[in-house]
């Protein structure tokens, strides 16, 4: 199969390119940019003009529900989302029913994945058994299953000593550790930033300081052990200048934002939202202004969707009982965008925080269009505005604050492997 | 309407010597808000009588509570004597539908039972819907439906009259 | 961003909170309240307003007073009343609160008036009822409890009937006081210009001072010529813990004796929601003295409670 993609302009932020070039792929590989190669024959062209040729997506956190939680989502309807986003490699945290904490398991999703071929999947595995932050995994062997770090998702070590030995045992093997900084006594039975609205509307606050307190712990123990760590979803202003400073110091650490808090903060709440019940919470105005800022000067690293798709029953509860969550796939593009103009940012400099940028952290070969990469190609229409609705979305997960809003950016093609799995 | 409106404040004193023969020392007086408190209370300097007298707002009376709801403002019914065995005489501006009188005599009922009630208004506009009717009123004046007539006062406290085109 | 509390015609549809209502809502209301209370003295103490309307107490957290209040309330209207405790047992078996919702309406309630321990449950129910029917908040969580709020205000206008010239102490648990949060948007609203609040710095909301009040640590400065001191209850289970080391030490310090009392002006009222922990946070001598209001607080809370619920049920959509 060969495929021309003409007239679009190409953005592949890891080469800096963004202009008018003409794409060429054959056998699931980018085989010519701007040039077609000698005797490069297609067998479909797709006309681009008028659109955005980028890399398929990276994104660095999406639930898929399986195994366990098939009533919610299942790995087909999202992997369908994925591909409707544009996300063409995604990473999916642990915390499924059982949790990925043994290779089997592991195996098993990897298994599905493919048979569905609709994105690559890339699962974290359990950094503790059960995730209860007393007993290793075999990280060693999960890796081989084809983990790509070792995560506690939303369950944080309680246990200083584990904590520190995790990261231990991980450096030894040079494997990632991907942690979401959060003091779990300072969040107990929080659900919504300790300021304003939580006073306002009577719910139980998380102060900015238990994401603060634990990143310090974490930049801590990173000296100390040398072990690299993703820091996930940061949610405070503090704690992107607390992760400057650790770059600055050459420390081991990255990390992410999801879509939602360059976008929203906890006046979004407004009547007891349950869409914005999001964990960590939505802050403050500052905190936004910041992690904004760090995106675009690189100090974070990556943006991420933090897809979880939760079922309607789960939602339709009082704010503290409706469960954590909001879909994302399909948003993870539109949201980027649109950050972009809201800042007055480059595309591709918003394109590389979905794509060249999060597939660093992972260490995979991905994300961008050399000559020779793997075809995963996102194409897309920048200057279109597209309302979200609940009933035009692909995934299982129909909630998500954004529901009503005009967002920019529709995909009109996604690529995997050389393979259209998506055309709008 | 070329035909002048009645003069308001003549009309309150034609009802006030149409009321001196019947006042007995167990009459009682009861003005309905907001017009008919108005007119009370002229009366009461007119009749130059200690009667006993009270106020009815029948907003938590009236059948058009679903269609309508509450009015923005209403005050205390105050009604401070013993209703029980009083000749009680109901008092109003403009007598029209007689739905307002049904209310304020259920209200009545809801303090005692009086010996017997009677009507009396400045205006009969005519309209009725119930079989109630005023016993006095100091001027009969037929309008139709689509008119609204209103009691009003002066800075100085006179009454006048006042015909609109019903909103 | 739309109040969920009004129609499209500003009337007054639910009542879930004091927040975001205008100053002529709560004015009306008092003011329906006024001329409800004369009702309550009457031979006949019923009016006929709510004939043939059902309204359903729905509490999903018991509280006696609370609903007997409402009971009586929708009685003296005429209204059909039933009471639905929903223990915590019968929500475990699965059945959600728009289940409970659900099946009441289907029973034809008109009002729904919804008690909580969770803060937005009655939105959440308002959100997702009937067109016809409305719902009064009777306490979410800490959120809201906007019918105490009103009485509490209706008490505070027969004393002082100047609210643009009063300053108001709220003394106690404000972090967990539903109570709390609806007095500071009443006294706002109506236009008190001062209102403080005086708790340790562990029973205070983060970032309360944006409510618009002032915030004081020290009884002694915090009660000096108040006008109106409000007491909110402090539950036991935070008497001892990471709260308050004791309620002899809280007593000490936030309790109302009337030596600190004095502080205030002469005439100033002592309020309290009820029911009172004499000892912790009030002391008998002051709840049950001269300066005290707190029985005709309660008194009032019915005439409150008949004027929202009259109100709301005369604003349907036409």
């Amino acid at each position: 199969m060969k495929i021309h993609i003409k007239n679009g302009r190409l953005i592949d932020p890891k080469h800096g390119i963004d202009g008018q070039h003409d794409l060429y792929i054959a056998a699931g590989k980018v085989v010519g940019i701007g040039e077609a190669p000698a005797g490069f024959v297609a067998n479909q062209s797709i006309d681009a003009s008028g659109l955005i040729v980028c890399p398929g997506l990276v994104d660095l956190s999406a639930r898929l529900r399986e195994p366990g939680y098939e009533y919610k989502a299942t790995l087909e309807s999202e992997m369908r989302a994925a591909a409707a986003g544009g996300v063409t490699s995604l990473v999916c945290p642990p915390d499924t029913e059982p949790v990925l904490d043994e290779p089997g398991l592991v195996e098993m999703l990897k298994h599905r994945a493919k048979q569905l071929n609709l994105a690559h999947v890339y699962p974290l595995g359990a950094l503790t058994r059960q995730l209860a932050g007393a007993q290793l995994t075999e990280m060693s062997e999960l890796t081989e299953a084809g983990c790509v770090g070792f995560s506690q998702a939303d369950v944080a070590i309680t246990d200083t000593l584990v904590l520190w030995r995790a990261l231990q045992y991980a450096a030894t093997f040079d494997f990632t550790v991907w942690l979401r900084p959060e003091d779990p006594y300072l969040a107990k039975s929080g659900v919504a930033h300790d300021g304003e609205i939580a006073a306002r509307l009577g719910l139980r606050g998380i102060p900015a300081a238990a994401e603060t307190l634990a990143l310090e712990i974490i930049i801590r123990l990173v000296r100390e052990t040398g072990a690299r760590v993703h820091v996930c979803r940061l949610s405070t202003a503090e704690s992107v200048s607390l992760l400057r400073q650790a770059k600055q110091q050459g420390l081991p650490i990255s990390a992410d934002v999801a879509a939602h808090y360059l976008h929203l903060t906890e006046f979004d709440i407004g009547f007891f939202d349950a869409n914005c019940h999001l964990k960590p919470p939505l802050r403050t105005q500052r905190d936004q202004q910041a992690l904004c800022a760090g995106l675009a000067d690189g100090t974070i690293d990556a943006l991420c969707s933090d897809h979880a798709p939760v079922d309607d029953d789960a939602k339709l509860l009082p704010f503290a009982e409706a469960e954590v969550g909001a879909t994302g796939l399909e948003l993870l593009l539109p949201l980027a965008v649109k950050w972009a103009q809201d800042r007055q940012l480059a595309l591709s400099t918003a394109i590389a925080s979905i794509t060249s940028r999060p597939a660093a952290i992972i260490g995979l070969d991905a994300g961008h269009l050399g000559l020779g990469a793997v075809a995963d190609v996102c194409v897309f229409d920048p200057a279109q505005y597209r309302r979200i609705e609940a009933k035009s979305l692909i995934s299982q997960g129909k909630n998500t604050p954004f529901i009503g809003m005009e967002l920019p950016g529709v995909v009109r093609y996604t690529l995997l492997q050389g393979q259209l799995v998506h055309q709008a | 309407m070329t035909t002048p409106l009645p003069e308001a404040e003549q009309l309150l004193t034609r009802l006030a010597e149409q009321l001196r023969p019947v006042i007995t020392p167990a009459t009682a007086l009861v003005g309905i808000h907001s017009g008919g408190v108005w007119i009370m209370q002229r009366l009461l300097k007119l009749l130059d009588m200690p009667l006993a007298h009270g106020t009815l707002d029948v907003s938590f009376y009236r059948d058009d509570f679903n269609q309508r709801g509450l009015k923005p403002t209403t005050r205390p019914s105050q009604i401070p004597f013993e209703v029980e065995a009083r000749h009680i005489i109901l008092i109003d501006d403009v007598f029209y539908t007689g739905r307002t009188i049904r209310a304020a005599m259920n209200e009545l009922f809801d303090y005692g039972r009086p010996a017997n009630i009677s009507l009396a208004v400045l205006v009969n506009r005519g309209g009725r819907e119930l079989p109630i009717a005023p016993q006095f009123s100091a001027c009969e004046l037929p309008l139709p439906a689509d008119k609204n007539l209103q009691l009003l006062q002066h800075e100085d406290g006179r009454f006048y009259l006042r015909l609109d085109d019903q909103a | 961003m739309h109040n969920p509390q009004l129609n499209k015609d500003g009337k007054l549809k639910h009542l879930l909170s004091i927040e975001g209502l205008p100053r002529a809502i709560l004015n009306q209301i008092l003011d329906t309240a006024e001329s409800f209370t004369g009702v309550s003295e009457r031979e006949v103490k019923k009016v006929p307003l709510l004939r043939g309307k059902t309204v359903c107490n729905i509490f999903f957290e018991n509280s006696t007073r609370t609903r007997t209040t409402f009971e009586i309330a929708a009685k003296r209207l005429s209204a059909d009343v039933l009471n639905l405790n929903v223990s915590t047992s019968s929500q475990s078996k699965g059945e959600t609160i728009l289940d409970t919702v659900d099946n009441l309406t289907a029973m034809h309630a008109d009002m729904f008036v919804v008690r909580h321990s969770q803060s937005g449950a009655a939105h959440l129910i308002a959100r997702h009822v009937a067109p016809h029917v409305h719902v009064v908040n009777a306490g979410d969580g800490r959120h809201a409890h906007p019918t105490q709020g009103l009485l509490d205000m209706f008490t505070i206008r027969r004393y002082k009937p100047d609210m643009h010239n009063l300053r108001v102490a709220i003394i106690g648990d404000v972090l967990h006081s539903r109570v709390a949060r609806s007095e500071i948007h009443a006294l706002t609203t109506l236009g008190v210009p001062e209102v403080r609040v005086i708790a340790p710095k562990t029973l205070l909301p983060q970032d309360v001072e944006k409510l618009g009040v002032q915030v004081y640590h020290d009884m002694r400065a915090g009660l000096k010529d108040v006008d109106v001191v409000m007491m909110l209850r402090l539950q036991n289970e935070r008497m001892s813990g990471s709260l308050l080391p004791s309620a002899q030490e809280y007593f000490k310090c936030f309790g109302l004796t009337q030596e600190k009392l004095a502080l205030a002006k002469p005439d100033a009222i002592v309020m309290h929601p009820g029911p009172m922990n004499r000892g912790v946070e009030i002391d008998s001598a002051v709840a049950d003295g001269m300066q005290s209001v707190i029985l005709p607080q309660v008194t009032y809370g019915i005439a409150v409670r008949m004027a929202v619920m009259s109100i709301l049920a005369g604003s349907n959509d036409a």
